[in-house]
């Protein structure tokens, strides 16, 4: 986010200035990462179909009297069948999405629907082995990523926020904003906003570290290695609860980054994270006129 | 032990998406160039963790604070072979352990034998494939002494683990249930013979008589009904060649992860 290609000052009117925005290193592991949190996620719905119940604590299975605080099934309902979340004590009738969804049209029962899985059909093994293969290109494209960012000091310069923009009368002055769907222009968006800082920080550097922190956990060998992680989580059964948890805070994120995407000003956005360079859109004309 | 096979068989028949990108999707999914790729993962996994686990570190054992309630019992509950249902009807009193192959002098071990070796009492927790975990409290005589009797000959490389249920019923023993190891997780101490359960005789939903306990990988490699152990240099001329009833139907040979 540095160099400005092409800012000719000479004209009275106001001229785009083009700059280069994301560097090769952020556009490639971006989009190594959109690939590889798209196929985690499906076929970790298909790791969670083999059984659709999250406990807490060291242990947990569907033998009574083990406690789920989550579960998505399919119950008989008269000749047909209905799906039921529960959450704790609450139950909500999910038919079509969770717990019982079409597959070739015929009710079935399934936690999660086949177009939100790896393979679309009930296949435990093939959606470890995939789950796996692109776990391991997530980790190590993180950490190209990770390696990246200090060395070039990428975080300091573009994600770290600055003082000032942590106040709280600065940060309610950007929700304002962005409530409005009034995003900076001019020379404000040649930097992230703060908001944008602080969700990038918690996605990179926390939540998607939870995820590989968690997954490890789930794995017997793993325990072995690093009995740490069981304390730090609280039990395998917690770990798994967590990793399903923060998969979900991970989707809330990528919703909401790609609705920003898209309504704040997408052609330009998408130019950006393909080919790094960013058009910064002049300010309002009455104030250039002053 | 740990995977619903009706339902999954059932499924599989069954699904084929509607739409394009998941008709994409699966056909990527059963592509073998592609699933040749993802195996490499499994290979990286593995590897990894033998890196780490270089120190022959034990699983994490817990008290009888943390037993479950209610160990789960999966896989096969009631073997329905004949020679099971011969054990069954004597109480296994002819039961007997074979143990042969690649080993020095082959050997055949009653009950009373196995539970006069020393003996291993842990408490850890099984975890399945599927996702759920349960903790119980094991009995049983290390792996390592029993090879250690036979003697292993040159060139041995995995413990095979041939059990009485026939997990899917075929009519030329294909559907047996057997798991293999390789000796890193055969002579490790947690490796263990069980022949008891939360302090009692192993119950048959359990996998009575014998059933085997290595416990720094998943379920179903903790193969039940024991019949007979056979030291090999590969295993692919056993079964359909992946060393394991789930192996052989998709699942990793290495289950650490």
């Amino acid at each position: 986010m540095t160099s400005v290609t092409n800012s000719t000052g000479l004209s009275q009117k106001p001229k785009k200035a083009v700059f280069y925005r994301h560097s090769w290193a952020v556009r490639i592991t971006h989009w190594l990462n959109v690939l590889c949190l798209s196929f985690l996620l499906m076929s970790g719905l298909q790791i969670f179909n083999a059984h659709p119940h999250l406990y807490w604590g060291q242990y947990g299975a569907d033998a009574l009297p083990d406690p789920a605080f989550l579960s998505i099934e399919a119950y008989a309902d008269g000749d047909s069948m209905k799906g039921v979340t529960s959450v704790g004590q609450l139950q909500f009738t999910t038919t079509g999405v969770l717990g019982a969804s079409k597959v070739d049209g015929e009710l079935t029962p399934r936690a999660f629907p086949s177009w939100l899985t790896i393979p679309s059909y009930q296949d435990l093994a093939t959606g470890r082995r995939w789950h796996f293969f692109f776990a391991w290109f997530f980790v190590i494209n993180g950490f190209v990523y990770m390696l990246y960012g200090l060395v070039s000091r990428h975080f300091r310069r573009d994600l770290l926020p600055t003082r000032a923009e942590l106040t709280s009368k600065h940060l309610a002055g950007e929700i304002a904003d962005h409530a409005r769907l009034r995003f900076p222009k001019g020379e404000k968006a040649r930097n992230y906003n703060s908001l944008q800082k602080l969700a990038y920080i918690g996605v990179g550097f926390i939540l998607l570290p939870l995820m590989v922190l968690t997954g490890l956990t789930m794995s017997p060998g793993f325990n072995a290695i690093f009995p740490w992680l069981l304390d730090v989580f609280g039990g395998r059964q917690s770990a798994r609860t967590i990793h399903f948890i923060t998969a979900s805070l991970v989707v809330v994120f990528v919703i909401v980054h790609v609705v920003m995407v898209l309504i704040s000003g997408v052609w330009n956005n998408m130019r950006s994270m393909i080919t790094g360079y960013y058009v910064l859109k002049p300010e309002a004309e009455k104030e250039i006129a002053k | 032990m740990s995977v619903d096979l009706t339902r999954r068989r059932f499924l599989i028949g069954s699904g084929v998406a509607a739409t394009g990108i998941l008709t994409g999707c699966d056909a990527l999914v059963q592509s073998p160039s592609v699933n040749a790729v993802l195996e490499k993962g499994e290979w990286l996994s593995m590897k990894a963790q033998r890196l780490l686990l270089g120190g022959q570190q034990l699983a994490r054992e817990y008290t009888e604070a943390d037993l479950s309630p209610v160990f789960k019992a999966n896989g096969t509950q009631l073997p329905e072979t004949d020679i099971y249902k011969r054990l069954i009807d004597t109480n296994f009193t002819d039961w007997r352990l074979e143990v042969g192959g690649m080993v020095k002098t082959p050997k055949s071990f009653s009950m009373a034998e196995l539970k006069a070796m020393p003996s291993r009492t842990q408490i850890t927790r099984h975890d399945c494939v599927e996702g759920w975990s349960a903790i119980g409290k094991w009995t049983g005589v290390p792996l390592g002494l029993v090879l250690e009797q036979v003697g292993l000959a040159p060139g041995a490389r995995y413990a095979v683990f041939h059990c009485a249920d026939d997990y899917e019923q075929s009519l030329d023993g294909s559907g047996l249930y057997y798991e293999s190891i390789d000796l890193v997780d055969a002579w490790h101490p947690q490796t263990i013979l069980s022949y008891g359960m939360n302090g009692k005789d192993l119950e048959i939903a359990h996998g009575a008589p014998l059933r085997l306990r290595v416990e720094r990988q998943l379920g179903y490699k903790h193969a039940k009904y024991l019949m007979r152990i056979e030291l090999v240099d590969s295993f692919r001329n056993i079964g359909s060649g992946k060393g394991g009833f789930w192996e052989d139907r998709g699942y990793e040979w290495y289950a650490g992860i």
